[in-house]
């Protein structure tokens, strides 16, 4: 069964703005695909659908075999627990340590504090932040705070990760790093799916392709076509 | 590691390597009595890291509980004083000229076997004559009388349950029946009058208590509103990655018992200093009237209903700013 899959998908706004017009394709359990686009390409609205932030005024979003427009609101919360999300703009809460701003997620699912405890170190340990867990995250650089952010993604240990930009305002190294960290959650089966524009990265990695422009899928290139 | 089963991570190190670890319902459970646990000391840490504007609300709060319940406190007095007065209203049952002492005698163990009656003494005209005397000091004036113009007079004492105003007229009408009776005299429009300024008191206190306690659900639901304002961001997150409406919920409606709890404690504060000031001078005030009265304030139970009602009244108005406020911050 696809892990994700859009069935002829459009989303329009009042005003009548079409940011996606009839979208379908498949990611499959355990891949990883890139999402490219220009700004505007409707790369952030078809991530939303997904996290039902947004629902589609037309076709169907199956996650997991759910169809996400027959969810109830009340459902929704436990939607996004299976979900694992990495913003652009990181979203993390300033007023609490680096340790709190990744326990979120537990805290919400209900993990008593030793289990808690535990996790939060693993996911800070595989980001490479274990040592700063007590800062606030306003202390640390931009390439670590997007690192918090997927330390948050991944604690709940989500089959699916979502990634809006997540390099958007990295330089080149640490952007390579941080999609390295992508390919290590996804060796062990989780899917993955990255909005980016960032191309030269993008041939680099040579994972399967997904171009929009102008709210429809412009082309597809399948995983090692580069190679 | 097992990459043919997706549904696990690489987020442990590799020890747990990616065993999907369950939440159990009972780890779940002591986890949710540990949030609220949490969530509380954190929205009471919050209050108090703006100790100022945390004072001001607390105040405004203790003020606007103290007011009904300061008239509620002075009624129950009013009300207990009226009691000590009412023991000695008593009726005049006034007999026909020429009743016999005989006669007189049986009639008054007769009304005093009424149920509505407690006590009745029957007190003749020679008597009557003589008290009038001693009191008046004419009694060269009495003395000249042709014959004593003073009727024999039944004093009867009604019981406690027979003191209101009805009761009262009922039992008129029932010693008017009596063929040797004259007429009935009864301080009933005194008894009238302090039992509907007693009844306007308690609808007074009602109605105060009904707008302040309104009063008091706008201040903390406007309060709570700023509060949803400050912690947009954080509304967001927690609603981003899976929180449920309860969660959110949870740490404004324990600001808002917060400040219930606080205010109430204000307000009984108040109430009791308050009664503690007034006490000496309204004991000395009611002994020149002769009355042993003793200004009663809260009891135990009235101290913590007052508290709860804060509380209640917190919650409540937290809850409704939530539901209004919560509902528009979507991600």
């Amino acid at each position: 069964m696809a892990h994700v899959r859009f069935d002829n998908v459009s989303k329009s706004y009042p005003g009548g703005h079409h940011a996606l017009s009839g979208v379908s394709f498949e990611i499959n359990q355990g891949e990883i695909a890139f999402l490219t686009g220009h700004s505007g390409a409707g790369k952030s609205t078809l991530l939303k659908l997904i996290m039902l932030m947004e629902k589609a005024t037309q076709g169907q979003v199956l996650v997991d075999g759910v169809n996400l427009s027959r969810l109830a609101n009340s459902q929704i919360p436990y939607h996004r627990r299976r979900v694992g999300v990495v913003f652009q703009n990181h979203q993390l809460l300033f007023d609490r340590s680096v340790f709190e701003n990744v326990a979120l997620p537990l805290r919400i699912s209900g993990y008593s504090s030793r289990d808690l405890e535990r996790r939060v170190r693993a996911a800070l340990d595989k980001v490479g932040l274990l040592k700063k867990e007590k800062q606030s995250p306003i202390e640390l650089s931009g390439g670590e705070q997007q690192r918090i952010g997927i330390a948050r993604a991944v604690v709940n240990k989500p089959s699916l990760i979502l990634a809006d930009e997540p390099t958007g305002n990295l330089d080149p190294a640490l952007s390579a790093e941080i999609m390295r960290l992508f390919e290590q959650f996804n060796d062990v089966g989780v899917s993955v799916l990255i909005a980016s524009h960032d191309l030269p990265l993008i041939d680099k990695l040579n994972h399967r392709v997904i171009g929009l422009n102008g709210g429809r899928i412009q082309g597809e290139r399948p995983a090692g076509a580069l190679s | 590691m097992s990459s043919n089963k997706p549904k696990k991570t690489t987020s442990a190190p590799a020890k747990s390597g990616a065993r999907h670890s369950k939440v159990t319902v009972n780890s779940q459970w002591k986890a949710y009595l540990q949030h609220h646990r949490l969530t509380a000391k954190d929205s009471l840490l919050r209050l108090l890291r703006s100790p100022g504007s945390s004072a001001m609300t607390w105040l405004v709060l203790g003020i606007a509980l103290a007011l009904p319940m300061t008239l509620f406190v002075s009624l129950e007095n009013v009300k207990q004083l009226s009691r000590v007065w009412d023991q000695s209203s008593q009726i005049s049952v006034y007999l026909k000229k020429g009743v016999l002492p005989r006669a007189a005698d049986k009639l008054t163990e007769g009304i005093s076997n009424l149920d509505q009656v407690s006590d009745a003494i029957y007190i003749s005209p020679q008597q009557a004559l003589k008290e009038f005397s001693a009191a008046t000091g004419l009694s060269d004036v009495v003395q000249g009388l042709q014959s004593n113009p003073l009727p024999g007079v039944i004093s009867v004492v009604p019981n406690l349950a027979s003191q209101d105003a009805r009761a009262m007229e009922t039992l008129q009408d029932k010693l008017l029946l009596y063929p040797q009776v004259e007429s009935v005299q009864l301080d009933l429009l005194w008894v009238k009058r302090l039992y509907q300024f007693m009844e306007l008191g308690q609808r007074l206190v009602w109605a105060l208590a009904a707008l302040l306690g309104l009063a008091v659900l706008l201040i903390i639901g406007n309060t709570i509103r700023l509060s949803i304002e400050s912690r947009r961001d954080e509304i967001l997150v927690v609603k981003l990655v899976g929180g449920t409406d309860a969660f959110v919920r949870r740490p404004f409606l324990y600001t808002g018992i917060w400040f219930g709890l606080g205010g109430g404690l204000i307000a009984w504060l108040l109430l009791t200093a308050g009664l503690y000031w007034l006490s000496g001078p309204v004991e000395q005030l009611i002994s020149l009237y002769g009355s042993e009265f003793v200004l009663s304030g809260l009891g135990v139970e009235d101290s913590l209903l007052l508290i709860f009602d804060g509380v209640v009244l917190g919650w409540l108005g937290a809850w409704l700013a939530v539901s209004r406020h919560l509902a528009r911050i979507n991600p």
